[in-house]
């Protein structure tokens, strides 16, 4: 069987094609991506993402059949997100996914987004039952399967730790391109001084908003790029780095022993950055578990995640109503019936 | 001079942050806690995070034993070492109670629920905040009409501000659901006991619906 998917939830808009033959092999066939990249010290609005998204949804949907070499009639089934994510960008994807599944006559499968992230990080990286750790722009989660749902074992309270890191970047005036992590992390490897920031673990929950006022109130008191600061724009990034991602270790970690799991698994565009994955991994050492990563093809968003997780709902019988494919801004992880499991 | 090198320790757990021994201590079964240094954190980091939660954990045991709640009781800290000596308790935690006993018959809910509320009431009118409430970290002794026992206070500080109790209880909340799941009428149960149990009760609870919505309020976005 052959699924198309097509994500868009927040500044990137991908088409992925996935294959799951019957004998069992599962292939990418292909996987285009085009991001919306704002100038330094700017977000995305949602209205600009949507109007991206629209511009980019048919070249990236011929992109991604010709790599294929495929043509419509080949796909068997076509997945969507359904959400979370903003609402803009997300309506307009699910436009494009409903007129393509009129067009061509093939049914349709709404996703969660963060269904999709675990499910391609579990395909790319063959983890079999692993603790997710999911740390986007948009969402921080610990993440174990228990009882045929993707339980929420911890969580950030405010707001996501790539929200954090990027809001720190353009507090810092970092470019945006390829993405506001990156930058951080190649000015963490530049930093020597470890400052001392909050801390703030409750339980499995953390919390990053507390973090970013005080990195903001530290730049306001010294302007880091100024020869005189006592820290520099690269000490700042890295003691953020340490901290945060210390915490998130700490509460994965902390995850493993309460279930007494093996296998931990980080999905999501920050879960591309190699000191993440590098701390993640001596913890993993340390206990006797395995640390499973991607890089930013499958980590970042991707239309291929959402073929995964669709493909694999359709297998089991879902299809989703015409009438029922709207979408949602708010969709818990643990919403989902995961019956392919 | 107690000697901090026990010479049978049997390890009997390996926790996320520390590893727990059983010990002869003074002629009596001990528990050794030893916090272990966290290769993947910065060393400042780690020494700043190890020696803070030791001196915590060790205060808030006391104050809350002092209190009234069943805790285990302690006989050493030694900070050099990140460990600390206290009592053993002969027991089973609620988490395996509850996964051996489920379903949970509403009579036998209701008192475990009470007795669970009863002593964070008096943990959190004590300005405790626990940090880590999961079924894990709570102990029945063995014997008839058995005390629920507190354990693991790594994570505990002290706070005024109802918002950290309130977060507390969520903490507990979320373990609950995801251990075992449909539990929600026994984590109400807790919380009715709570709110006749504890003096500072109900504004807790009011504030507990706050950290709810803003929790449910991170599926945002994508």
């Amino acid at each position: 069987m052959i699924a198309i998917g097509f994500e868009g939830s927040a500044n990137k808009i991908g088409v992925g094609i996935m294959e799951h033959s019957d004998d069992g092999k599962v292939s990418v066939l292909a996987n285009p991506r085009h991001t919306y990249i704002t100038p330094p010290g700017q977000g995305f609005l949602p209205k600009d993402t949507a109007a991206h998204h629209r511009a980019h949804v048919i070249p990236l949907t011929l992109e991604a059949l010709a790599e294929a070499n495929l043509t419509p009639k080949d796909i068997d089934v076509i997945c969507f997100t359904k959400g979370p994510g903003m609402g803009g960008p997300l309506t307009t994807v699910a436009i494009a996914a409903r007129t393509l599944s009129l067009l061509w006559g093939v049914p349709l499968v709404a996703v969660n987004h963060c269904v999709g992230h675990i499910e391609m990080g579990r395909m790319i990286t063959g983890a079999d039952n692993p603790v997710v750790l999911y740390v986007s722009g948009g969402n921080t989660q610990v993440i174990a399967f228990s009882e045929q749902r993707y339980r929420i074992f911890g969580e950030a309270i405010d707001i996501a730790v790539g929200n954090c890191l990027d809001r720190f970047a353009r507090i810092l005036g970092l470019p945006n391109e390829p993405f506001p992590g990156w930058q951080i992390e190649q000015r963490a490897k530049k930093g020597t001084q470890l400052i001392d920031l909050p801390y703030t673990v409750k339980g499995m929950d953390v919390s990053f908003s507390g973090i970013l006022s005080h990195m903001e109130s530290l730049v306001r008191d010294h302007d880091p790029y100024l020869p005189d600061a006592p820290y520099t724009a690269d000490d700042l990034c890295f003691s953020l780095q340490e901290t945060v991602f210390a915490m998130l270790v700490e509460i994965t970690e902390r995850a493993l022993a309460h279930i007494g799991a093996t296998e931990v698994l980080i999905v999501g565009g920050v879960g591309c950055n190699e000191r993440l994955q590098g701390m993640m991994g001596e913890m993993a050492t340390q206990r006797g578990a395995h640390l499973f990563a991607t890089d930013e093809r499958f980590c970042i968003d991707n239309g291929l995640m959402i073929a995964q997780a669709g493909l694999l709902a359709h297998k089991h019988g879902v299809v989703t109503d015409l009438t029922d494919t709207w979408c949602t801004q708010r969709y818990r992880t643990d919403e989902v019936l995961v019956t392919w499991r | 001079m107690p000697d901090t090198q026990p010479p049978v320790a049997t390890l009997i757990k390996q926790g996320a942050e520390a590893r727990v021994y059983t010990i002869p201590f003074a002629g009596r079964p001990a528990i050794v806690k030893e916090r272990f240094r966290k290769a993947y954190r910065h060393p400042t980091l780690d020494e700043k995070l190890t020696s803070r939660r030791v001196v915590q954990e060790a205060r808030c045991l006391h104050r809350i034993r002092r209190a009234g709640v069943d805790t285990p009781t302690v006989y050493l800290v030694d900070l050099k070492a990140s460990t600390i000596y206290m009592e053993f308790i002969d027991g089973i935690s609620v988490r395996d109670h509850i996964l051996a006993t489920s379903p949970l018959n509403h009579q036998h809910e209701r008192e475990l629920a009470t007795k669970i509320a009863k002593s964070l009431g008096v943990m959190h009118d004590m300005d405790i905040v626990h940090g880590d409430l999961t079924t894990s970290n709570m102990m029945m002794r063995a014997g008839d009409n058995p005390s629920l026992v507190l354990i693991d206070f790594g994570l505990s500080f002290v706070s005024t501000l109802v918002e950290d109790k309130a977060v507390d209880l969520y903490v507990l909340e979320r373990a609950l659901s995801s251990t075992h799941p449909d539990t929600d009428s026994f984590f109400q149960a807790i919380l009715n006991a709570y709110a006749k149990n504890s003096k500072g009760g109900k504004p807790v609870l009011k504030k507990l619906e706050d950290v709810r919505r803003r929790g449910r309020k991170r599926t945002a976005f994508g």
